[in-house]
């Protein structure tokens, strides 16, 4: 056994239990840790396609970004984060995770024996002046796109979660105080004339 | 053993079926947002071994970069959906998020 099928061996074993912990964990914290042994796992995979430069990426966004902001998210919301049990049915749950379950098996069944042959790699292929050179000519204008898709992410996700400002809280309790204060003096003016 | 595409096929079909499976099953949110990372990831999984045995040029790598980064936007919109939706309803379980049922 060469290396390279030990170590995807190895990867896809912790790719399966990681993407399983994810799934199963009770606690989004467990999930989330178990989600970041699975990445780590998927970079060590892409070593052994030759893709150095995604592994990296792949460790640098996944790991070092989006795993934190879970975590973070997960930090913020506290112990409400955990669910207690499901409110759906027990058989629509059971029914969706076995016809899924059956629809993966097939198609990973059937697709096993494809087995092109292994081309020899060019010189440079998947490292960082191959993919970059790529990136900044076949690529260049979705990687333009990609970065205003980032920038209106970032202000989308800003206004999303963003609370209200103190301001906005005193303009708000000083317009409910006066909605008050009418109905008051509608309340006051209203029984004067019948008396 | 010889390690050919469909080892690798099969795995991110296995790793997809697991997201889907999630996604389906589980009601807290975050979790269910994870579940869709699981799926992105076994999707650039497919794409960089296809990429590996057809290695005339990056194309299948420079796909895997972009579904990265649009999945790094992905979580950051809807984590910040995750805290407005705790915001209004004290939870993170989807059954509770009915607001737009008629």
């Amino acid at each position: 056994m060469s290396s390279s099928t030990l170590l995807f061996c190895v990867c896809a074993f912790f790719a399966l239990a990681g993407a399983v912990g994810t799934v199963s964990a009770r606690r989004p914290l467990r999930a989330a840790m178990a989600l970041l042994a699975h990445i780590v796992a998927l970079a060590g995979l892409y070593l052994t396609l030759h893709a150095q430069l995604l592994a990296a990426i792949q460790l640098l966004v996944y790991a070092g970004a989006i795993v934190v902001l879970f975590v973070f998210v997960i930090m913020l919301i506290g112990p409400a984060s955990e669910t207690s049990g499901s409110g759906r049915a027990g058989m629509v749950r059971m029914t969706s995770l076995v016809l899924m379950g059956m629809v993966t098996v097939t198609i990973a069944f059937a697709i096993v024996d494809t087995d092109p042959a292994a081309p020899r790699l060019p010189a440079g292929y998947g490292d960082v002046e191959g993919v970059g050179g790529a990136l900044y000519t076949q690529g260049l204008v979705p990687f333009e796109i990609i970065s205003i898709t980032l920038l209106v992410a970032i202000i989308g996700a800003v206004a999303v979660a963003r609370g209200k400002t103190a301001v906005e809280k005193q303009i708000e309790a000083k317009e409910k105080a006066r909605a008050e204060v009418e109905a008051r003096l509608g309340e006051g003016a209203a029984p004067a004339p019948a008396e | 053993m010889i390690l050919g595409l469909g080892e690798y096929l099969s795995l991110a079909t296995i790793l997809f079926g697991i997201g889907a499976i999630g996604f389906l099953v589980r009601r807290n949110v975050l979790i269910q947002l994870m579940s869709i990372e699981l799926m992105l990831n076994a999707v650039n999984v497919v794409l960089v071994a296809v990429n590996r045995f057809h290695p005339d040029n990056h194309a299948g790598q420079l796909f895997a970069f972009f579904v990265i980064a649009v999945a790094a936007a992905e979580v950051a919109t809807g984590l910040a959906i995750v805290i407005a939706l705790f915001r209004l309803k004290k939870s993170v379980d989807t059954d509770q998020a009915a607001s737009l049922k008629h």
